[in-house]
């Protein structure tokens, strides 16, 4: 976990203080709803189609049990007992009442949460890997990083009123659990030849209503420089992002305008100036802030404990255990994950009462730390192997252990026309729909690893440009239509989704979902072979030619 | 409107010339658009008065350089107060240019962003609302803590943090409590 300071502390009250003043002079009508907007909105508050939403940021996905039990309270004092977790390592509460949030607010800031630039033409809440700080994979931990940035970047003078919003992901590892190439901007850490720590970094990735898949500019940039490259990176797309239509404005189109080329000598020619500045990092600095990161005290552990192999003799904490649990870097630990997608449940949804048991299973099991990933699900990253049977038993009782991560129920959903003023159609009941037709794991391990992404408008929260297969909602006519596409991925092989055929009517998509599926188990070379796979070595094709000729 | 200049309120002694206003005003200093100012270049020169100009948005600020000796004040709009390309000019202006004169914001200039004009270089505020004018001091303190350094001269945590260990009493989650395992 990182240690907020004083510092950190007087921030978060005198941001506090600064909305409350904002929403009361909102409400004595000295800010019209115009000026108010961009300043709730870089707090984190939206107005829905119902009532204002509260987005709160866990910053790199990194959340302690105190502060996930005070999100449970917000959700039981302030909202209907439940919370939303996002694409973006950050909750949403729903029903929150306007005159409440300071008080909401100023709650969450006691244990050193906040809804800070969650939204807004901003740079938003900084991601990474869930699995960061306890992955063997990994080059460095990305917290370190993304953590040097959210300094940076918050309550930026110069980079407040944006064109247009801005996120930036980080890997660490390889394997891209981050989606950092359809970011704004996506830092790859790894080391060179020479064993120097340092990012290649991508501009332009992005979804939306224009999916990009991110440009590589720079594939090698020694740590010291990374405030001082995206204030370059950031200062180009400030003065020639467009702003003259919204759907434009983003750095996606900026980049495809000039092209990756052009938009990478601007950025050079204005990191030139400042390079060696006052952004440079020296390794005082970046110590000072790796010592504010505390590791759990891991013990020597056996790597297979006695209680792991007969744990393993129940089928059921063995389908779970196979499923969820992941290596860790230090033996006798594991990283397990928490499926937040029982069947026919909204995704990423959680009571305040899951919340505190999740809560309370950190501080038996996990040193006290949750993490949060961008598939909508919850992680402990560091549990010791021979406490996993108990573990499981408690997440089982809570329903949190449906052992379907990584498979076709593991769905990516928006809020959708249930919530979201700005959707065309409904996402959760499609994917509830889906998750129960797929209900069997027997089933649905024998399909294996198979991201299903919707979004209800093509504002795309729900990354089904990215999902293998995808499913957008658009509405004809007054009626909800959904086009599937497939072949996306959002890893570190990131490539957009290709159309399947015509859009297909509500009812008609958890049939063609099915069919899809059983096209591909008829496909595939083997068994091995995962849908992703097949899709790409057989293109899209195929597929159609089954699976409308079934319609 | 107000005149904000570090702080005080203080009078315009500048007269703003419309781009269609025919001539230019005697023995005042003037405050132009960039298009007058080059077409007025010899007339100003020859009345010689002080001579502002209001830099447009979408020209870099840095084409600004060779008419900076003849200025008495730059002027940096905000079309509206969604629109920041001014914040960036204002502090390339002042860090990379060297303008050590008055930069004044105009346009969408409010109360809540007061701060953030100052900390990237303006000294003069043009303020919409007159009761914003009433609440700069306010506004200008509402924040004692600055993450990031720009030109301002204020300390930025970045370097203050220095020499400070971490205070493990304030945790959340940390080792010491971290005893399950």
């Amino acid at each position: 976990m990182y240690v907020y300071d004083e510092f950190d502390r007087a921030f978060l009250a005198e941001r506090v203080a600064d909305f409350r003043d904002q929403v009361e002079r909102r409400l004595s009508g000295a800010l019209s709803e115009d000026e108010f907007k961009p300043l709730r909105l870089m707090n984190g508050v939206y107005l829905q189609l119902h009532a204002y939403m509260l987005r709160i940021a866990i910053p790199y996905g990194t959340l302690s049990s105190d502060q996930l039990r005070r999100m449970a309270h917000v959700a039981r004092v302030y909202d209907r007992g439940y919370g939303h977790f996002t694409t973006r390592q950050n909750i949403q509460f729903n029903w929150i009442k306007l005159e409440d949030l300071p008080q909401a607010m100023a709650d969450l800031a006691e244990v050193g949460v906040h809804g800070i630039q969650t939204s807004g033409n901003c740079i938003r809440n900084v991601t990474t890997d869930q699995w960061a700080g306890a992955t063997p994979e990994e080059f460095d931990d990305p917290r370190i990083w993304a953590e040097i940035l959210r300094q940076y970047s918050t309550f930026h003078p110069e980079f407040t009123y944006l064109p247009r919003k801005f996120k930036i992901a980080i890997t660490a590892a390889p394997k891209d659990r981050a989606a950092t190439k359809v970011h704004d901007v996506g830092l790859r850490l790894h080391r060179n030849e020479e064993g120097e720590l340092g990012f290649e970094v991508l501009v332009g990735g992005g979804l939306g209503r224009t999916p990009f898949v991110g440009k590589s500019i720079r594939p090698f940039l020694p740590v010291r420089h990374v405030l001082s490259y995206i204030e370059a990176i950031m200062r180009v797309y400030n003065q020639f992002g467009r702003r003259d239509n919204i759907y434009k404005a983003r750095i996606k189109i900026l980049v495809h305008e000039i092209g990756a080329e052009a938009f990478a000598e601007a950025v050079e020619a204005e990191w030139a100036n400042i390079r060696d500045g006052a952004l440079k990092l020296t390794d005082e600095i970046i110590d000072d802030i790796r010592a504010r990161f505390l590791y759990p005290d891991f013990a020597a552990l056996e790597a297979e404990p006695a209680e792991l192999k007969a744990a393993l003799e129940d089928p059921r904490f063995a389908t779970w255990y196979r499923n969820s649990v992941h290596k860790h870097k230090v033996p006798g630990y594991s990283i397990v994950t928490i499926s937040l997608k029982p069947v026919g449940a909204p995704p990423g949804d959680a009571t305040a009462d899951q919340m505190d048991v999740v809560a309370d299973l950190a501080d038996a099991y996990a040193f006290h730390e949750i993490r949060v990933g961008h598939e909508q699900n919850l992680c402990l990253p560091n549990v010791a192997t021979k406490d996993l049977p108990e573990l499981w038993r408690q997440l089982d009782a809570a329903e949190l252990a449906t052992p379907n991560v990584n498979h076709i129920s593991d769905i990516i959903a928006c809020p959708g026309l249930d919530y979201c003023a700005l959707a065309n159609a409904r996402a959760i009941p499609v994917a509830q729909e889906i998750s129960k037709r797929f209900a069997d794991l027997d089933r649905s391990r024998g399909i294996g690893r198979l991201h299903v992404n919707i979004s209800g408008c093509i504002n795309a929260c729900g990354h089904h440009h990215v999902g293998h297969i995808g499913i957008l909602g658009v509405e004809k006519n007054g009626q909800e239509f959904y086009q599937i596409t497939l072949g996306g991925r959002a890893d570190e092989h990131a490539q957009l989704g290709t159309l399947l055929g015509p859009a297909v009517s509500y009812d008609q998509v958890p049939g063609l979902i099915e069919d899809i599926v059983d096209a591909y188990l008829e496909l595939r070379s083997s068994p091995k072979e995962l849908f992703i796979d097949t899709v790409h070595r057989l293109g899209v094709e195929p597929f159609k030619e089954r699976v409308y000729a079934t319609h | 409107m107000p005149l904000i200049e570090n702080g005080k309120l203080v009078e315009d002694r500048f007269t703003r010339v419309a781009d269609e206003d025919e001539t230019l005003p005697a023995s005042t200093p003037l405050l132009l658009s960039l298009d007058r100012f080059l077409k007025e270049e010899e007339a100003l020169k020859s009345a010689n008065v002080e001579v502002g100009i209001i830099w447009p948005n979408n020209k870099p600020i840095a084409e600004i350089a060779p008419y900076l000796p003849r200025l008495a004040l730059v002027a940096l709009n905000f079309p509206t107060f969604r629109d920041g390309r001014a914040y960036s000019q204002a502090r390339l202006l002042r860090e990379r240019l060297g303008w050590k004169g008055p930069l004044r914001a105009i346009g969408g200039v409010l109360r809540d962003q007061f701060l953030i004009m100052a900390r990237s270089g303006f000294d003069q505020i043009v303020p919409v609302k007159p009761a914003d004018a009433q609440a700069f001091d306010e506004a200008m303190h509402s924040y004692t803590v600055f993450y990031q350094p720009t030109g301002d001269g204020r300390k930025s945590l970045l370097r203050a943090r220095l020499g400070r260990s971490a205070t493990r009493a304030d945790d959340n989650g940390s080792k010491d409590r971290g005893a399950a395992a």
